[in-house]
């Protein structure tokens, strides 16, 4: 699962939804792969300004890369700066969850990630 | 047989009956079912098309991610209740694809651009778990975000299976797969058929749904055998 979907999931339980503890979810003991995908500059471009900068840097920081700015590039930037473009298609879109946990920080759950894909389906229980 | 299969319709929790007559079917015929879904709708095509780009969006019973390549400038995150669909549906670049069940998404309210689900509500049993699909995906939308919903209709006397108005919209649909087994008797082929529980929509009723659950309508219609709605949160213009 490409790092890029953590910036939009959260916690299944209804009840979590109202709670800011509930995204992102923290990723537990993951696998990372890398995986090679076609350059889309544009995409990038097009999708930053929805992506949650801050949610991002947490997410980079649990998986264990280096700390992202702390402001996400301006489209100016990220057009003169190819290394830093790349590095953010790899970030977001080539690296990849094979295995591991995506834990929800306000109950507890624990998501599980298999073959990169991760399910999010709730015992009866917490329905 | 089918017959069986509807009257225990009312008789099992929802949920169990949907496992049974929807899920666990799908997960059985997922690559043949996936081989025959290719071809996206026109509506759904042109709803895809026309998004701005950058938009972020939800592809809610994804199936085999056959509308998450229509439109290279947005994302979306397919979900499907069927594992073996998913993993279909997750090599599409650069898109993602998730299990998750519509009616417990694991998605912010309020974060996504637009949301679409096609062919999917109809496989709940019960109105009021169809009708809280449809909030659940409204749910999701920002403020003027659109979903596109799409359902089989009743009326579809030209098709195939010749439903119409007066018909029964509780119906079992029959997949029919071709399995070879080492030990299938002498042909080394045995043919299996499933069947899948569907609410057949009547016409308003998609928009009966919407309304009641607090969203508006911005457009709907009738395509190819399926009727169709674009709608949004009520007050979300």
């Amino acid at each position: 699962m490409k790092v890029l979907t953590l910036n939009f999931l959260t916690c299944a339980v209804k009840a979590c939804k109202s709670s800011s503890a509930s995204f992102p979810l923290h990723p537990k003991d993951c696998e990372l792969v890398s995986d090679t995908i076609k350059p889309d500059p544009r995409l990038i471009h097009n999708i930053l300004p929805r992506v949650d900068w801050s949610a991002l840097s947490t997410t980079a920081l649990e998986l264990g890369f280096p700390a992202l700015p702390e402001q996400p590039p301006t489209k100016e930037q990220l057009e003169e700066d190819e290394k830093m473009m790349g590095e953010l298609h790899t970030l977001l879109l080539e690296t990849q969850i094979s295995e591991g946990k995506l834990v929800c920080g306000n109950c507890g759950h624990e998501y599980a990630v298999k073959e990169g894909i991760a399910n999010f389906l709730l015992p009866n229980h917490l329905v | 047989m089918a017959n069986n299969n509807l009257e225990e319709k009312g008789e099992i929790p929802a949920e169990t009956y949907e496992e049974e007559h929807v899920h666990t079917v799908y997960e059985q015929i997922a690559s043949h079912f996936s081989s025959t879904r290719y071809k996206p709708w026109p509506i759904v095509s042109t709803f895809l098309e026309n998004l701005a780009p950058g938009s972020i969006g939800l592809d809610v019973g994804c199936g085999n991610g056959k509308y998450l390549t229509v439109n290279r400038d947005v994302f979306i995150v397919g979900s499907d209740r069927s594992t073996n669909l998913v993993k279909i549906a997750a090599g599409h670049q650069p898109h993602a694809a998730i299990v998750a069940d519509t009616l417990a998404l694991p998605h912010q309210k309020g974060r996504f651009d637009f949301a679409i689900s096609i062919a999917v509500v109809h496989h709940l049993s019960t109105r009021d778990r169809r009708r809280e699909a449809v909030q659940c995906i409204l749910d999701t939308l920002r403020d003027g975000g659109k979903a596109l919903v799409y359902v089989w209709a009743l009326e579809q006397k030209n098709s195939r299976r010749g439903w119409d108005e007066g018909h029964e919209q509780d119906v079992m649909v029959p997949w029919v797969m071709k399995t070879s087994k080492k030990n299938a008797g002498e042909n080394g082929e045995t043919e299996k058929t499933f069947q899948r529980y569907y609410h057949l929509y009547r016409k308003g009723e998609l928009e009966e749904d919407v309304v009641n659950v607090g969203g508006e309508v911005i457009e709907s219609g009738y395509e190819k055998d399926n009727w169709w709605a674009i709608c949004r949160r009520s007050g979300g213009g």
